[in-house]
């Protein structure tokens, strides 16, 4: 890949980290708020498989598979709990799980 | 004199028979106790006294107890001290002192706390025996503080009416102010001389100090401030009037014959440093006299018998510092003696007039007495001829020895002579007006005299003592330098005499005759009201302290001084509410702190780089 895709590369990955970060911010529902997490792994993801192939390192590869691991045991946990949350709460809203306030 | 120590022990074991039997004990018992322990403690002095007689005179004796406590250089035990002057102190508290309690055990047989007043009367007389026998200043402290207490508690005994609640604070607080200068003197005598030890301070404060010098003058000042204090002098006398709450055999023996004269036996005690003082020792006439003067004044103006005679007593103990100060340092002990005799006499007579009045204490509702209370009524015409220095009573001897030496007084003698006998002839004014209305004139009420061996005998016996208290010679002489040789023109010794009789005849034309009325009371009304509320003295306290005191704590009620730690609470507070606010629980507001918080550090960093 040529040096003058990284800044494409980049500009699209961060454009996909913010999207998922406001996705994590407006959003209640804690499902699309996992999805959006997910969108922001992966556009970190992306920026990682770019740099790696604009400087013909391996590293990027190996980093973004190290991504996708932390990503599957996140969602495993995550939903999880989503689903004990769910199953406690009748609600996956998360304005209204907010026991832990100081 | 191997027996010194039980004369003050004896009432202290009697307090706490008392004490510890409390509730246990009968009437019967607690009186033999009361009373017993107090004549036993006089049959004790009569013995100390032959035994001091026979080791002949000009001597002291002084035996160490056992320490008290060391701190540095001081030193201070329980030690004892006998010389003249304690020695007449000690028949005075011992001898007046058991005949009060025997009349104090009928006067309060009735009451239902009789054994707890006994104990505070025995304590009173163990802590005034104390402060007379002590051979040093801290010992005469306590005593001095224990007769306080002592007094304290007999004002305010019974406590069930707040009013003498708070005459007692009133007392005990006054008298605070006076004690306060007196520790304070204590520190600077120890300062300057290292000692506080009776004998060393009389023998080292001739060779010590300048005369005159700002040193014995501040020193002697402050035992002076202690000393009026005490014995109820301008200004802080406020307390003695209202001190009359307590019972009247507590009025007889505390704010007449013994405790009020202790600031006399201060002065007299520490006289080596007065000497050193002449200013000093011109105020303290210059006190004596204004201080009969006013209260002879205030005294003519009373209504309530003990009020007179309260007044009357500050008066007295004005005429025993006016003594002090012009030099007649013999003859004002001599007075203290013949004073706590007539006045103890005087204020035991009042007593059985308010048992057999039903508790009036109104002299106005009193009259014609003298033929329902016979034996009262000769003991009252002893007392006030005593009073007012008639010959040949105990009374003409002392004052008129005191009215010579002030004369001799070089600079203000003669004025403070004209003073004296100004006072005398108030104080015959004051008396006979008294007398003439409690026991002249139509009679306006059935009085049932208290009889009984309680009653008559002690005031007979204290009657016969008071005749001829004159010819005693108290032991002081060798203790107590000489007052001025010489003797004034003849003519003062008849105006001396002339004064009182002037005075009694002028109140028998007014009180009895019933003629010059308009001296009967004084005229103008707001002068007589200044005059019975005793100069005004207690609204003049209540506007310069009183006032602006609880004002100032009114104003300060949540406490000027606590505002910065306050401050300092309120502000923690404050952030603590603000940054809890933080914690809402919400999870997109964390996220959204997050993200902006990582794009300022973001920005900050690139900046920099």
């Amino acid at each position: 890949m040529d040096s003058q895709y990284i800044d494409h590369a980049m500009v699209l990955a961060g454009i996909l980290f913010c999207l998922g970060l406001v996705g994590v911010m407006v959003r209640r529902n804690l499902l699309f708020m996992m999805i959006s997490i997910e969108v922001m792994l992966n556009a970190a993801g992306l920026a990682f498989i770019a740099a790696g192939s604009a400087w013909g390192q391996p590293e990027g590869q190996i980093m973004f598979l190290a991504v996708i691991t932390l990503g599957a045991a996140e969602v495993a946990v995550g939903l999880g709990l989503t689903l004990l949350l769910f199953r406690h709460h009748n609600s996956v809203n998360v304005d209204q799980l907010n026991q832990l306030r100081g | 004199m191997q027996q010194l120590w039980l004369i003050p022990c004896l009432p202290l074991v009697g307090f706490l028979l008392l004490v510890l039997g409390h509730g246990r004990c009968s009437r019967s018992v607690a009186r033999l106790v009361g009373v017993g322990s107090v004549a036993m403690a006089g049959l004790v002095t009569l013995w100390v006294a032959l035994d001091f007689y026979s080791a002949g005179a000009a001597q002291s004796y002084q035996v160490q107890l056992w320490p008290w406590f060391n701190a540095g250089t001081l030193e201070v035990s329980f030690g004892l001290y006998l010389d003249g002057l304690s020695l007449s102190m000690l028949f005075v508290i011992t001898g007046v002192g058991s005949l009060i309690h025997w009349y104090a055990s009928g006067y309060m047989w009735q009451d239902p706390d009789y054994q707890r007043f006994f104990a505070y009367m025995n304590l009173f007389v163990a802590a005034m025996l104390t402060l007379v026998l002590a051979d040093n200043l801290v010992l005469l402290f306590l005593g001095w503080e224990g007769v306080g207490l002592c007094s304290f508690l007999l004002i305010g005994f019974w406590h069930q009416d707040p009013a003498n609640g708070y005459a007692a604070r009133k007392a005990f607080v006054v008298t605070r102010v006076g004690d306060t200068a007196f520790a304070i003197g204590l520190f600077l005598l120890f300062r300057e001389l290292g000692t506080l030890d009776l004998p060393t301070i009389m023998a080292l404060a001739p060779e010590q100090f300048v005369m005159g010098a700002n040193r014995p003058t501040l020193i002697a000042a402050l035992l002076l401030a202690g000393a009026v204090g005490k014995s109820a002098q301008l200004p802080l006398h406020t307390w003695l009037p209202d001190a009359m709450a307590g019972p009247t055999p507590v009025s007889a023996l505390i704010h007449a014959a013994t405790m009020v004269t202790a600031g006399v036996y201060l002065i007299a005690r520490t006289h080596e440093v007065f000497l050193q003082a002449p200013d000093v020792l011109l105020v303290v006439a210059f006190i004596g006299l204004f201080t009969l003067l006013i209260s002879g004044f205030t005294a003519l103006n009373q209504t309530d018998i003990k009020r007179v005679l309260a007044y009357s007593t500050m008066s007295q103990i004005g005429y025993m510092f006016f003594a002090l100060g012009v030099g007649a340092w013999n003859e004002s002990v001599f007075h203290l003696m013949t004073h706590a005799l007539f006045k103890a006499l005087l204020f035991m007579t009042a007593g059985s007039i308010i048992l057999a009045m039903h508790h009036e204490q109104d002299i106005r509702s009193m009259g014609g007495l003298r033929r329902q209370l016979p034996v009262p009524f000769w003991c009252f015409v002893i007392g006030s001829a005593c009073l007012v220095a008639l010959p040949p009573t105990s009374g003409f001897f002392s004052k008129e020895a005191i009215l010579i030496a002030s004369w001799q007084l070089p600079g203000y003698g003669p004025w403070l002579w004209l003073g004296g006998v100004l006072g005398a002839f108030i104080t015959a004014m004051y008396s006979f007006r008294l007398l003439f209305m409690v026991f002249f004139g139509p009679q306006k009420a059935h009085p049932h005299e208290p009889k009984g061996w309680q009653f008559h005998p002690p005031l007979m016996i204290l009657g016969a003592l008071s005749l001829v208290a004159g010819w005693f010679v108290l032991p002081t002489a060798t203790v107590l330098p000489a007052s001025p040789a010489g003797h004034p023109p003849t003519w003062t010794i008849v105006v001396a005499i002339a004064m009182p009789l002037l005075g009694i005849g002028i109140a028998y034309k007014v009180y009895v005759r019933h003629q010059w009325q308009g001296l009967r009371f004084v005229q103008w009304q707001k002068l007589r009201q200044f005059l019975f509320q005793g100069w005004g003295f207690d609204g003049m306290y209540k506007r310069l302290l009183l006032t602006p005191f609880t004002t100032l704590a009114q104003v300060n009620r949540n406490d000027m001084i606590d505002g910065l730690p306050k401050l300092l609470i309120q502000l923690s507070r404050f952030l603590h509410g603000l940054f809890s606010q933080l914690q809402n629980g919400q999870l997109r507001f964390y996220i959204a702190t997050l993200a902006s918080a990582a794009i300022i550090v973001l920005a900050l960093a690139l900046k920099v780089l």
